[in-house]
């Protein structure tokens, strides 16, 4: 390629990732436990905030707040513009087509459940077929199953192997006219696994299904466009990005979203209200029942803006980098066994180690300052198909380093030792 | 919070050698209970031979932690050829030094004193009551599954 700096993408550009800078932006890092300063591991699970996110939530609640869309006074009018402000921060963010497909809930398991109560129940009956992958969390499970339950149609789960990579040829075998909705996620929550979500949306379209991303382990580490993914429903959580708890986004496509019936009846979801029939909102808010969490999609709006100024490219490659590293070093101890070693992962590592079970590690490794997850991960069905009770894992975030990696590494072979 | 505290030495011989590990061939004078911990995946099945109201046998089997499965270990050991009366008594005093933060274990707790650490760690307490608690389901209704939860 010829030396032509104007042909530099500005990543290319961009000094190297400084990640004790981004440290500082997140105050709870500083915590002491146990007399050892924190390593937090444990970002899958939730994420820290970064001092912009609790300062606009802050700033919010000092400035703006009233509730939104139906007051004349000003403080009404600016925590509206704040809202819809958020909503229009997130369309960027994932670039949807519109504002109209941006539904706040309280988080993936909510949108999720959203789909399969207002789009699924509604339509499907025995005979039709939900499809699913053998790596979901529990909560694109469990909705399904509910649906089924209610409808009499069919849950049918696509295989995956050792490795935790998805039989994506198992997948679109499984496909028919008899599919009505794939349920997948875009990164495994307890493996780690990327799943090809192009080229299964593609599969499923074309036989005439309707495709649901659970995104909540992607967008923290990827950049998410729903258009380019062809998702016809996008499901995230804030908190798993930075954001605080309580707030998570559905994005559906407008054509969809508009057929589909009202979720929650209350406030804010209506046109107009008489005892004998109501009418209802347009879109989105004719999905969001009640008062909406305000305070928690301006903290997402903000975490959208600081993860786009450190850049989600920059953030993934240095997590990749952390994620690779710590692969290798724990690989070298005697008595590990990666769980999930598909070939493109995002992020997450989880592992056992011999005689020694995952609780233990945990605790021994909380000893040390060192924050990681233990147990089935909410993927009980992953737990079962490696015929294991549970795995450590430990993930990856924006603010990680390779210091956080070797006290990592460190703390469990101490838990070696103290078993040996 | 001293690591060496939660897992002594005894309750690391427990979790490797496990005793009275195994199960007792139906009967009629043989109740079971499964207990499962929903949180960590623990799961184990405790068997219990009476004979009138004294514990003949115990043995449990599973897999878990190295907490539940030496707290397992060293309950059965303690419990058997107890009588059902002495061994809700022995839980009792389990439990009262697994949540009270000053209790000095009594004499009567022999082995099971080595529990004690467990207290430091709450998270872990229901690791350490699990097997007990499946114990006195297979005592009261002879065959049940408990949960932590």
């Amino acid at each position: 390629m010829a030396a032509d700096a104007s042909i530099l993408t500005p990543a290319a550009r961009a000094p190297a990732y400084d990640a004790a800078r981004v440290r500082r932006d997140f105050p709870i890092l500083a915590t002491q436990v146990g007399g050892h300063p924190l390593v937090y591991l444990d970002s899958a699970a939730s994420a820290q905030q970064p001092l912009p996110v609790l300062r606009a939530v802050e700033d919010y609640a000092t400035h703006s707040h009233a509730n939104v869309h139906r007051g004349v006074h000003a403080l009404s009018q600016a925590a509206t513009a704040a809202f819809e402000g958020a909503r229009e921060r997130v369309r960027r963010f994932i670039n949807a087509r519109a504002t109209r497909e941006i539904v706040f809930v309280r988080g993936t398991t909510e949108a999720i459940n959203l789909v399969a109560q207002s789009y699924a129940r509604p339509r499907f009956g025995p005979g039709d077929e939900i499809l699913i992958t053998a790596l979901e969390h529990h909560a694109n499970i469990v909705p399904w199953q509910m649906v089924c339950e209610q409808t009499g149609c069919t849950l049918t789960v696509a295989p995956i192997d050792r490795r935790g990579e998805l039989l994506t040829g198992e997948l679109e075998r499984l496909l028919s006219p008899r599919t009505r909705l794939v349920a997948l996620a875009h990164v495994s929550n307890a493996l780690g696994t990327v799943l090809p979500v192009r080229r299964i949306v593609d599969a499923a379209h074309a036989q005439g299904a309707v495709v649901l991303v659970d995104g909540a382990q992607a967008v923290p580490h990827s950049r998410v466009d729903v258009r380019a993914l062809g998702a016809d429903f996008y499901a995230f959580s804030g908190h798993k990005m930075y954001a605080p708890t309580g707030i998570g986004v559905l994005y559906a496509r407008e054509e969809l979203l508009g057929a589909m019936p009202p979720w929650q009846g209350g406030g804010d979801m209506i046109r107009t209200v008489s005892f004998e029939k109501s009418t209802y909102n347009e879109l989105p808010w004719r999905f969001e029942a009640g008062t909406p969490n305000i305070s928690g999609a301006v903290g997402l709006a903000a975490a959208m803006d600081y993860l786009e100024g450190l850049g989600i490219e920059a953030v993934a490659a240095h997590e990749s980098r952390l994620l690779a590293l710590a692969t290798a070093e724990l690989a070298r101890l005697p008595g590990i066994t990666l769980i999930g070693t598909a070939a493109h992962k995002a992020s997450v590592l989880s592992f056992t180690l011999a005689g020694v079970h995952a609780h233990d590690l945990g605790t021994i490794l909380d000893t040390e300052g060192v924050a990681i997850r233990t147990g089935h991960h909410c993927a009980m069905p992953v737990m079962t198909f490696f015929g294991i009770p549970a795995t450590a894992r430990a993930s990856f975030g924006c603010y990680n380093t390779e210091e956080d990696v070797a006290r990592f590494i460190a703390a469990v072979a101490r838990a070696r030792e103290v078993f040996a | 919070m001293d690591l060496k505290e939660l897992y002594r030495d005894v309750i690391l011989d427990h979790n490797r050698h496990p005793r009275n590990y195994g199960h007792l061939e139906a009967g009629a004078a043989v109740r079971h209970a499964d207990g499962h911990n929903p949180l960590c995946g623990d799961r184990l099945t405790v068997y219990v031979r009476m004979n009138g109201d004294t514990l003949e046998d115990v043995r449990f089997e599973g897999s878990g932690c190295a907490i539940s499965t030496a707290a397992a270990s060293l309950m059965t050991e303690a419990v058997k050829g107890k009588e059902r009366a002495a061994v809700h008594a022995l839980f009792d005093e389990v439990h009262r030094l697994l949540t009270h933060h000053d209790a000095q274990p009594g004499r009567e707790l022999g082995k099971l004193a080595a529990l004690s650490g467990v207290r430091e760690f709450p998270a872990r307490v229901k690791c350490a009551t699990l097997s007990w608690h499946t114990l006195n389901a297979a005592l009261d209704s002879g065959a049940a599954t408990v949960s932590t939860e």
